[in-house]
């Protein structure tokens, strides 16, 4: 108790809060009633929210209600609790009628807990002397028809949020430092755009990139909608800028291995995979003068291992030792070691510039960042599995994706729209879209993908404007123009001579010989079925979260939603941020977006990882263990249950007790939970706080 | 079926189970509050606690929710290797089993506590869990604990 006592005061001192110091209360035991509670004076304060909760309950009987419950000194309601006037009503309650704890009733403590706090401090009591009893989310929105139920919950919600206020005590946030450099993983044009912002801003930041080369799906593109500029023209001065950038150390072929630590703090190990090549600065470094790849590519022209190009969709071959394609950065070869030969022809050639080394290893390095923005972008869904349509069984059945790389000038075929099965020009040509998209099949993806209407509306105008006489069609479900000039771009298209057909394709057949494809619809406009031979069909596939986001995202503490997309903090006013304090979204991870929109919301996360590291200083919430010394039997068994190895044995007074590094605590509860002796205190989840809610429920109300 | 329409009404004097849910605040609390977003409807018999993560839960916050009389105790956390504390809700389910034989020993239907795991994205297989929990507990009828206390 003692112990408690000094670290109290100490936090205290700081001045972190200007709040009214208040005796702590005694840490009972589970059963034994804890001295403060006959002193507590809590306020209560229920919100209609309009009419969210007030249309769902009887307000008045809850306010009558919660006049009755002991140690409630003042209640109040008011239309929109979390508003200016909302907050005054607390601040001037607190005041007047001496309060030791605050409780609003209202939407959802993942909401406007912080909101509170903010109001029960400028009251002058701590922030943490408030709970909330959600009666929105989990309550008037969940029982929209049942006034009497939806009542009675929020009475006993009342109730036990009471009982827990009664018991809370004053809580000091640790205020700790930033690290002032940041963490960007993926380098698309999210991941580039958020790099480059935070690198002006003047901040240290690591940019990581899976692949030997930076600029993802963005650089497999031709054009873009709607104003139709080159993708490269627009993307490689980035990509140059980002190379040459002072603030980024760009890390490529590389991936995030662990993640430690918390806001302000993380230590990132980072896995940088061995690619057998050496940069110049790396030959630069061992003393090879002149040495280190320069780009060459004679490396490339002697070795004998030919793979498909995954950047060409597998159009075009490459080499074991390959760049993926001429822009690169960073213009550096790398060896795919799963099909390396090792026969040294490439080592030879290279000579001089000793740039090649069959034997390198990956190598592990750690840094330490205070925030870092996930940007791990998308894959495209697997189209084959949605066999009806014949992808990868009819060689004229393309992928959108396969579409951009035969159109472009620096593709596989030089910009020469050919179909595959003949090398021959297509004169009609099929597109369709919301493949695998908006698809409750099952075998699909229930949500929209959100740039294949507009890409493929390009598509439509690349082929009419490159082939005069060609002829697409465009099956759809609806078109989805949203953006800026993206509706004026549809008419525009239609103009142009497309041909739109509102419905799903349910078969495609081959003919064998001349390998044209007969493609099966329903035309819902006409309400009659339809059949169309075409010499080409383009298939705007749907996309889903890359490969390794699920194991990346899971190092950062990141949620996704059930669609593989990460996890906004709230969709529509924290759509950067995520539950884990200090790491943020940008791009496609989070849902599909256009470019447009994934360089804001690039920006959007950079602005958001910035704050912390200007402000210098983050503050944690308190909720560390700590141990009650009287009660610590000295067992040990706690200390192996922290995941964040916290917890150690110490000797103190002649015997062990256990005790908390509250820096590496996270506030979980696991050792509480655990401890058999109850010798763990949870700040703000404390036994004696847990046990009078449950009692709060079952034995405080009307029986 | 918990959707979009009300549950179905209970009789006049039916028993009214109690039942109280400890969540963990990360992926199930953040489930139940999108089940509102959501809309989904179903019955207000739980009332919820909220902790950090199923790992705080000690034995005997269950054993006391019992003997104070509940019908019903629900935890519920994220999936498992989706833990905000990478693996509490382990521990918390290690823990179940216990809780569960010792309720057995004790001559109380096990089925009367349950542990799930629903995500933050999954507020309608919330609105299904509540749904269920309530249905369970109301087939096994008031818990004779209850009654004892009384
Ligand atoms: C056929 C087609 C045509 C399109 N046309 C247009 C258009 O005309 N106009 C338009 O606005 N939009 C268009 N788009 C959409 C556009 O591609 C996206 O908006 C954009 O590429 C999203 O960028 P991003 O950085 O979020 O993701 P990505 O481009 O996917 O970049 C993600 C990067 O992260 C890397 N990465 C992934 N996982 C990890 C990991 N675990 N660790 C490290 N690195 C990782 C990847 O290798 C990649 O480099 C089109 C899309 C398609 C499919
Ligand atoms: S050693 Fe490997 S990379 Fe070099 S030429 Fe031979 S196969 Fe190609
Ligand atoms: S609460 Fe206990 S188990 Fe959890 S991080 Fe802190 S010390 Fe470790
Ligand atoms: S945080 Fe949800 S179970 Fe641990």
């Amino acid at each position: 108790m003692a112990e408690r006592k000094t670290k109290k005061e100490t936090a205290s001192t700081k001045g972190t809060t200007a709040a009214v110091k208040k005796q702590a209360p005694a840490k009972a035991a589970i059963g034994e009633q804890p001295e403060a509670k006959k002193e507590a004076r809590v306020g209560v304060f229920i919100c209609h929210c309009g009419t969210n909760i007030a249309g769902s309950m009887d307000i008045t009987a809850v306010q009558d209600y919660a006049k009755t419950i002991p140690n409630v000194a003042y209640v109040d309601n008011y239309k929109y609790m979390c508003s200016m006037p909302g907050q005054a009503v607390i601040n001037k309650a607190i005041a007047d009628n001496k309060l030791t704890g605050v409780v609003v009733a209202a939407c959802s403590p993942r909401l406007h807990e912080p909101t509170f706090r903010t109001a029960t401090k400028e009251g002058g009591l701590n922030p943490f002397r408030f709970e909330m009893a959600n009666i929105r989310e989990q309550n008037s929105w969940v029982h929209m028809h049942d006034q009497e139920g939806a009542t009675e919950k929020a009475k006993d919600a009342i109730r036990i949020a009471v009982a827990k206020a009664t018991l809370l005590e004053d809580l000091f946030p640790k205020s700790v430092p930033v690290e002032k450099a940041a963490m960007v993983v993926g380098a698309g044009i999210a991941g580039m755009q958020a790099a480059l912002d935070l690198a002006n801003a003047g901040i240290k930041t690591y940019l990581i990139e899976k692949t030997p080369t930076i600029g993802g799906r963005m650089s497999q593109l031709d054009k873009t909608f709607p104003t139709l500029d080159c993708s490269q023209c627009i993307l490689t001065p980035k990509m140059v800028d980002v190379g040459r950038s002072e603030n980024i150390e760009l890390m490529t072929y590389s991936e995030v291995e662990s993640v430690e630590g918390y806001i302000g703090n993380f230590d990132v190990t980072i896995r940088k995979k061995a690619r057998g090549v050496l940069s110049m600065e790396e030959g630069e470094a061992m003393g090879i003068v002149g040495g280190g790849c320069n780009g060459c590519g004679d490396c490339e022209a002697v070795c004998p291992v030919v793979l498909p190009n995954t950047f060409e969709e597998g159009m075009k071959p490459r080499k074991a030792i390959y760049i993926q394609h001429p822009q690169v950065v960073p213009l550096l070869y790398t060896i795919d070691f799963e099909s390396c030969i090792k026969c040294d022809l490439c080592v030879k050639i290279c000579g001089e510039k000793k740039a090649i080394d069959l034997n390198q290893k990956d190598e592990f390095v750690k840094v330490k960042v205070g925030t870092a923005i996930l940007a791990t972008g998308y894959d495209m869904f697997p189209v084959e599995n949605k066999t009806e349509w014949g992808y990868k069984r009819f060689e004229n059945v393309i992928t959108s994706l396969e579409f951009e790389r035969l159109i472009c000038a620096s593709g596989p075929t030089g910009g020469h729209m050919v179909r595959p099965s003949d090398g021959v020009a297509p004169k009609r040509v099929a597109f369709l879209l919301c493949a695998g998209s908006r698809d409750n099949t099952g075998n699909g993806k229930p949500y929209c993908s959100r740039f294949c209407c507009m890409y493929s509306l390009k598509h439509a105008h690349q082929l009419i404007e490159k082939m005069p006489g060609v002829q697409p069609y465009i099956f759809y479900m609806d078109i989805r123009s949203f953006g800026k000039m993206y509706e004026e771009f549809y008419y525009r298209i239609q103009d142009e001579g497309a041909k739109f057909i509102r419905g799903r394709v349910s078969n495609i057949l081959e003919d064998p010989v001349s390998k044209n494809l007969m493609v099966f619809a329903d035309d819902t406009l006409l309400d009659r079925p339809m059949k169309l031979e075409v010499d080409l069909v383009v298939l705007a596939a749907a996309v889903q979260p890359a490969a390794d986001t699920n194991r990346t995202r899971k190092l950062f503490g990141v949620s996704c939603s059930m669609d593989g997309w990460l996890l906004e903090a709230h969709p529509k006013l924290n759509p950067c941020g995520t539950t884990t304090a200090g790491v943020f979204l940008a791009g496609v991870c989070q849902g599909p977006k256009d470019i447009p929109d994934t360089v804001a919301s690039a920006e959007g996360a950079a602005s958001a990882a910035s704050i912390p590291i200007h402000v210098g200083h983050v503050e944690l919430e308190p909720y560390f263990a700590q141990c009650i010394d009287e009660k610590c039997a000295g067992c040990g068994m706690c200390v192996n249950l922290c995941p964040y190895s916290a917890l150690a044995l110490v000797e103190k007074d002649g015997r062990k007790v256990m005790q908390v590094t509250e820096a590496k605590c996270k506030g979980c509860g696991t050792c509480g939970g655990f401890c058999p002796g109850g010798a763990i205190w949870m700040n703000h989840f404390a036994t004696p706080q847990i046990i009078a809610q449950i009692d709060a429920f079952l034995l405080g109300g009307e029986q | 079926m918990a959707g979009h329409e009300a549950p179905p009404k209970r009789e006049d004097g039916a028993f009214k189970p109690k039942i109280i849910g400890i969540l963990c605040n990360w992926c199930s609390y953040a489930g139940a509050d999108l089940a509102g977003g959501g809309r989904i409807q179903y019955p207000p018999d739980v009332r919820v606690v909220r902790v950090m993560c199923t790992g705080r839960i000690d034995p005997l916050f269950i054993m006391k929710a019992f003997t104070d009389g509940a019908d019903g105790v629900l935890i519920s956390g994220c999936h498992f290797g989706d833990c905000h504390y990478l693996e509490g809700n382990y521990k918390a389910a290690k823990r179940m089993f216990l809780v569960k034989n010792l309720l057995k020993n004790i001559g109380l239907e096990d089925k009367r506590l349950r542990m799930t795991f629903v995500s933050a994205s999954e507020g309608a297989k919330w609105g299904q869990v509540i749904t269920d929990v309530v249905k369970t507990v109301e087939t096994l009828g008031p818990s004779p604990l209850a009654e004892l206390t009384k």
